[in-house]
């Protein structure tokens, strides 16, 4: 049995490391995404890291491609590459470019970095899966910033058109952006309340909220997509926080892409339960 | 095989009924133009290859994008303006650079929009769709070309575009109904001092002009480019060297067009006088096929008196 509270640690581990060594990297994000990464690559997803073009495989898509970090530590973790590859990340001919690129790394589902294109991709390939009569699911991660882009929209209203219940879209909502709007009464900034629940609903899928730091309740939610009787795409709102893990990063929009200093880095792995040489 | 229609998008409905009827994995992507584009005929013969995905073009790409990821060949339709400008973004990120097995195919191109002005125009698809690395951009001359044209773009595994015109009526060039390569230019006419290339639904209408100018006296060359990138290079420079004058004819824009790719060679091999036949800098209006094509200079017409002009150096 995989222990996912200590994948998900070891994830956010990675992303710090990484980011720390490359001097380079989004880090807000990924950290946001980390629960739900180790819930799909650990405990749902049908994958062969030895076999990355296995055709029944289910897929995964990374819409918010800037989290792309996230997603490499989770692939090293899960057996795609050697965990020492994440440290060519971002550098001239690394196979891990900024944004995921599927023609450079195996287990890149689709190339993404545009935002609100990859919800798209996702769409076809569940589409491509009704076509072929085949059962793997099609995963897509979205911002909640990255909501802001119609196309996302678009997406949404050709899904439930086709009955796309194979595809369960994770909205990773940590209600913060690059930059966003100026809150009117202080200097915090932040995403706006943009009622996901209601707006996917209103598109005809399946809504289901969670805690997306809590691993059973993603887990349960995730199940969704198995469920025989459900003709509806599901959309996964988690509630999270952008920076989850690291007290100081936690909720601060200036950790969207930014380096950590040396201290600031010890003082994060600590946090997580690093013992620092 | 030989085709009755000399519409373009009438073969074109046709053979994608055909080609998602021999290949279980080919579906057409509609944006809701089907009626028009003829993309319905898919739906009326093999209603299960028939994807309609709305109003919403970007999302229509990348729809195609991952289909294509999975092993099925999407072929998406639209008008050319909106196939091209609309979703260039789409069409970078989530198929050319992942260099995805996606077939665009751009119905009403350059002028001849059924009379709607100058937003469906599109006068700029041939500069966006050449300018990505991974796409290959054909551009049919008659309806026959078009189908041996689908044939060879379904052979080939990467991204291609297909610039169709709304003409009901071309005129069959010589030898279109042979197999067709891609990348290879068309020889149709020689003669000496001037050459005249041109691509697409303009090909028939300066063959004309060019039978017409040759009973009148003047032999030109005239070579056909279905295949605008990859451009067949050796062609151009071949005219290049052995004309004093290039003349190049496009229902486009001629900035960053076909005439412009032409001139890309030209310019760095044999550099030679050339005169871009086209829409110039301006946008366009409603109107008839015939006038829109006159008030540009583009009909059989104003082509012959352009080219006679050039012919005897007035």
């Amino acid at each position: 049995m995989v222990n996912l509270h200590e994948k998900a640690r070891e994830i956010r581990k990675g992303i710090l490391r990484t980011v720390y060594t490359q001097k380079q990297g989004h880090i807000g994000g990924p950290l946001s995404a980390a629960d739900v990464l180790a819930v799909l690559y650990f405990d749902k997803m049908a994958v062969k890291p030895e076999e990355p073009e296995w055709t029944e495989r289910d897929r995964f898509v990374l819409s918010k491609g800037h989290s792309a970090i996230a997603l490499y530590v989770t692939l090293a973790l899960k057996g795609y590459f050697e965990y020492d590859e994440l440290y060519t990340f971002d550098a001239l001919h690394s196979r891990l470019q900024a944004h995921p690129d599927m023609t450079k790394l195996p287990g890149i589902d689709m190339s993404t970095g545009s935002l609100g294109q990859g919800i798209s991709a996702g769409v076809g390939m569940a589409l491509a899966a009704k076509l072929q009569k085949k059962d793997y699911k099609t995963y897509v991660m979205l911002g909640d910033g990255e909501s802001q882009e119609g196309q996302v929209w678009e997406a949404a209203a050709v899904a439930a058109r086709y009955n796309l219940s194979n595809l369960a879209v994770i909205v990773d909502n940590n209600g913060l952006q690059q930059y966003g709007w100026k809150e009117a009464d202080s200097s915090e900034r932040q995403t706006p309340d943009v009622r996901f629940e209601e707006k996917w609903k209103a598109f005809g899928w399946k809504v289901l909220t969670v805690d997306g730091h809590q691993l059973d309740e993603i887990a349960e939610a995730l199940d969704a997509v198995n469920d025989k009787e459900n003709k509806q795409p599901v959309a996964i709102i988690a509630q999270t926080v952008k920076g989850k893990g690291i007290s100081f990063m936690e909720g601060q929009y200036e950790w969207h892409s930014k380096v950590p200093t040396e201290s600031e880095f010890n003082k994060a792995m600590k946090e997580l339960g690093e013992v620092m040489p | 095989m030989s085709l009755t229609t000399k519409s373009m998008r009438d073969a074109f409905g046709k053979q994608l009924t055909e080609m998602t009827l021999q290949d279980p994995s080919i579906v057409a992507l509609d944006g809701d133009l089907g009626n028009s584009t003829r993309l319905a005929f898919v739906e009326n013969e093999n209603q299960d290859a028939f994807l309609q995905m709305g109003i919403a073009e970007q999302n229509m790409v990348g729809v195609a994008a991952g289909l294509a990821t999975c092993g099925i060949k999407p072929w998406v339709c639209s008008f050319a303006a909106f196939i091209t400008r609309r979703t260039f973004d789409q069409l970078v990120v989530s198929v050319d650079q992942p260099h995805l097995n996606v077939k665009l195919v751009g119905a009403y191109s350059g002028l001849l929009t059924s009379n709607t002005g100058k937003t469906h125009h599109s006068f700029e698809d041939i500069t966006l769709m050449a300018s990505l690395p991974n796409m290959v951009v054909l551009s049919p001359g008659d309806a026959q070309e078009t189908v041996r044209m689908m044939q060879a773009a379904g052979k080939y595994e990467g991204p291609v575009y297909i610039r169709l015109s709304r003409d009901e009526n071309l005129e069959f060039l010589p030898g279109s109904e042979e197999p067709f390569e891609i990348g290879k230019a068309k020889w149709l006419n020689s003669g000496k001092k001037i050459a005249c290339v041109s691509t697409g639904a303009m090909s028939p209408r300066v063959y004309k002009a060019i039978i017409e100018l040759k009973a009148e006296g003047m032999s030109l060359t005239h070579v056909h480019f279905p295949t605008i990138k990859p451009l067949d290079r050796e062609t151009v420079i071949k005219l290049a060297e052995s004309h004093e004058h290039l003349v190049t004819v496009e229902e486009h824009f001629v900035r960053n067009g076909f005439g412009s790719l032409v001139n890309e060679v030209t310019s760095a091999t044999c550099p030679v006088q050339t005169t871009r036949i086209g829409i110039q800098n301006q946008y366009s209006q409603c109107g008839k096929n015939d006038e829109l094509l006159d008030y540009h200079g583009l009909s059989t017409g104003k082509l012959k008196m352009k080219l006679a002009e050039l012919f005897e150096g007035r």
